[in-house]
């Protein structure tokens, strides 16, 4: 800070002590306003839902409308609470760790989201360092361009492969009349798909954090390592990657923690032949119109996530404090 | 920096961006072809632009969507730049660890639990779904969006322009409004358009929170999509594809306007 600004943040403050307790006391409402208005929105829009959703999770499927039985109203006073109390069951869990087909798509969904987040990121980060390392004016161009798809609807990015990838499609035209193959390829409806489906979507979110970090990388670096004979491939390995980590770490669990649950993808590129836990969530809610189920497999697949969600906050909140 | 720019480099951006626009431009030529089969070209037309407009469930879609996504991305614009200030400017007040992960959860948080749960309140609290529980959700999920984006701008504000305007006596709502917002201002917008996109593009969250009457255009879409592809979907995403980046490119230019605007009135102010 300059000389004039602490001068007249000095100043600010004598103002601020001299001023009216009637005042202070408004900016104090406005100050709490500022804060209580989004904390009461997410509380009840994002933090009430959860506890709804696990307490669903916990009753018994009815024929009616909603298809649950109520449980764990305060209708009827305590006793009444403490009597419902002794009605929640743990059925539906005990139904899902019975059932093989909710453990694969658990399973699965996990390992499809690691293979997609390393394939996002060995396709990302030659990108990001070449962003890094391209002429200073052409930067907010390539930055933008980054961007510009993530801005396009997530669905018509996807569906746009099904074009692409079909037996009859574009990759299997032109690699048919190139000679490369003889038969068309079948890669729609398969687990490929769905990996090609997640690092093209994702890739925005990948090569953003790791251009951030790469981008503030002081590339004297690497020259004096050259200086003293380190070799390149070494000197990537034992200077540049290790402080683009944090750009690693930010976008892997952008890239892992929504894969794990994505629907669409699995959906309109994995056709019924393929598992995944979104698509089972999806379908047990929809289909079967099993809410109780529905739930359960939710609140189990936000326990698997819970733990890379608080990495990604905390990463989140480190950034910020550098940034500051 | 040029000597380092390898042909390495060139190659892997050249083949980055290859992959990432080949699909979208391949979508949109395919959006003028004449034969219905999709992946063969049968000479330009553009008879599925004329067709789309006839649809009538396709154009009453698109009209609920545009009506959610205005009015979720300005309340969410306003709530998530509230939030973005409490990030930034009440460092310290009870449950502000609770308040940041709620903010930065929905980020990722899969879109098929955060659509649930929503449904399941809404279901709780007896509100018949339809437009309203859309667009109540589409707030939720996209102000935090909101919040980051306005954020990043905060943190690198300088304060000292504000604490000036408090010196020369202006009370602490008139300098938020006459000097804080001014310049927090492009992040705002951009932060008002992604809401918008991100409202305009959402099938999972609306497919669980929206009810009969208020089916969103990715809704009609997807439920076109699995009956098969055609070139109508197809032009129908073109118009979309059109639309945003439209309004990105405008949105950018004036970004880059008001900023250059911005650094002038910076350089004046400190020279005067």
């Amino acid at each position: 800070m300059s000389n004039a600004a602490v001068t007249a943040a000095a100043s600010s403050r004598a103002t601020a002590a001299g001023k009216s307790a009637l005042a202070r006391l408004g900016e104090a409402f406005v100050g709490r306003l500022v804060i209580l208005i989004p904390y009461l929105w997410l509380v009840f829009f994002f933090l009430i839902p959860f506890v709804i959703v696990f307490k669903i999770s916990l009753s018994q499927t009815a024929i009616a409308i909603p298809p649950y039985t109520p449980v764990l109203g305060f209708g009827d006073g305590l006793a009444g609470f403490f009597a419902q109390l002794n009605e929640l069951s743990i059925d539906n869990y005990t139904w899902l760790t019975q059932d093989a087909l909710y453990v694969n798509a658990y399973v699965t969904s996990v390992i499809v989201a690691a293979i997609s987040t390393v394939l996002t990121l060995l396709v990302g980060y030659p990108i990001a360092y070449g962003m890094a390392r391209a002429p200073a004016m052409l930067r907010p161009t390539l930055l933008m361009l980054v961007i510009l798809p993530f801005w396009t609807s997530f669905l018509i990015r996807v569906y746009a492969w099904i074009g692409i990838l079909k037996p009859e499609g574009l990759l299997n035209q032109l690699l048919l009349a190139t000679g490369v193959i003889s038969q068309p390829l079948i890669i729609l409806n398969t687990y490929t798909a769905i990996f090609i489906g997640i690092v093209y979507s994702y890739l925005p979110f990948m090569v953003l954090p790791l251009y951030s970090s790469l981008e503030k990388m002081d590339y004297s670096l690497i020259e004096a390592a050259k200086d003293l004979g380190c070799p390149p491939t070494s000197a990537f390995w034992k200077i540049t990657f290790p402080l683009s980590l944090p750009g690693v770490i930010a976008g892997c669990l952008l890239v892992f923690i929504p894969a794990v649950g994505e629907f669409v993808i699995p959906d309109l590129l994995g056709g019924s032949q393929t598992l995944m836990i979104g698509k089972t969530l999806w379908n047990e809610f929809f289909a079967n119109r099993d809410w109780p189920v529905s739930s359960a497999v939710a609140v189990i697949l936000l326990l698997l996530l819970i733990v890379p969600i608080m990495l990604f906050q905390r990463a989140q909140a480190r950034a910020q404090e550098q940034d500051r | 920096m040029n000597a380092t720019w390898s042909r390495f480099n060139i190659t892997s951006i050249v083949l980055g961006f290859a992959f990432l626009y080949l699909p979208i431009v391949l979508l949109v030529v395919f959006s003028f072809n004449e034969s219905k089969l999709v992946t063969v070209w049968g000479g330009f037309s553009t008879k599925w632009y004329v067709s789309l407009f006839h649809n009538q469930g396709l154009m009453d879609a698109t009209w609920v969507t545009a009506r959610v996504a205005v009015i979720s991305a300005t309340v969410a614009t306003v709530l998530g730049t509230l939030a973005a200030l409490t990030l930034t400017r009440y460092t310290r007040f009870k449950g502000r660890t609770l308040f940041s992960g709620m903010v930065f959860a929905p980020l990722v948080m899969p879109e098929v639990i955060t659509g649930l749960s929503l449904l399941l309140l809404f279901v709780a609290v007896g509100l018949d779904r339809g437009f309203l529980t859309v667009t109540l959700a589409h707030i939720t999920l996209t102000m935090c969006f909101v919040a980051v984006v306005v954020q990043s701008r905060l943190i690198t504000f300088d304060r000292s322009l504000e604490e000036a305007a408090m010196d020369l006596g202006a009370p602490p709502v008139k300098t938020f409004f006459q000097i804080t917002l001014p310049v927090i201002m492009p992040a705002i917008v951009s932060g008002w358009m992604l809401a918008f996109t991100l409202s305009l593009d959402d099938l999972v969250i609306a497919s669980f929170t929206s009810g009969p009457g208020a089916t969103t255009l990715p809704m009609k879409i997807y439920s076109q999509v699995r009956l098969g592809v055609t070139p109508e979907i197809n032009a129908a995403c073109t118009i979309l594809i059109a639309v945003v980046a439209v309004g990105v490119i405008i949105a950018s230019l004036a970004n880059k306007r008001r900023e250059v605007q911005r650094q002038r009135d910076e350089q004046a102010a400190q020279r005067g």
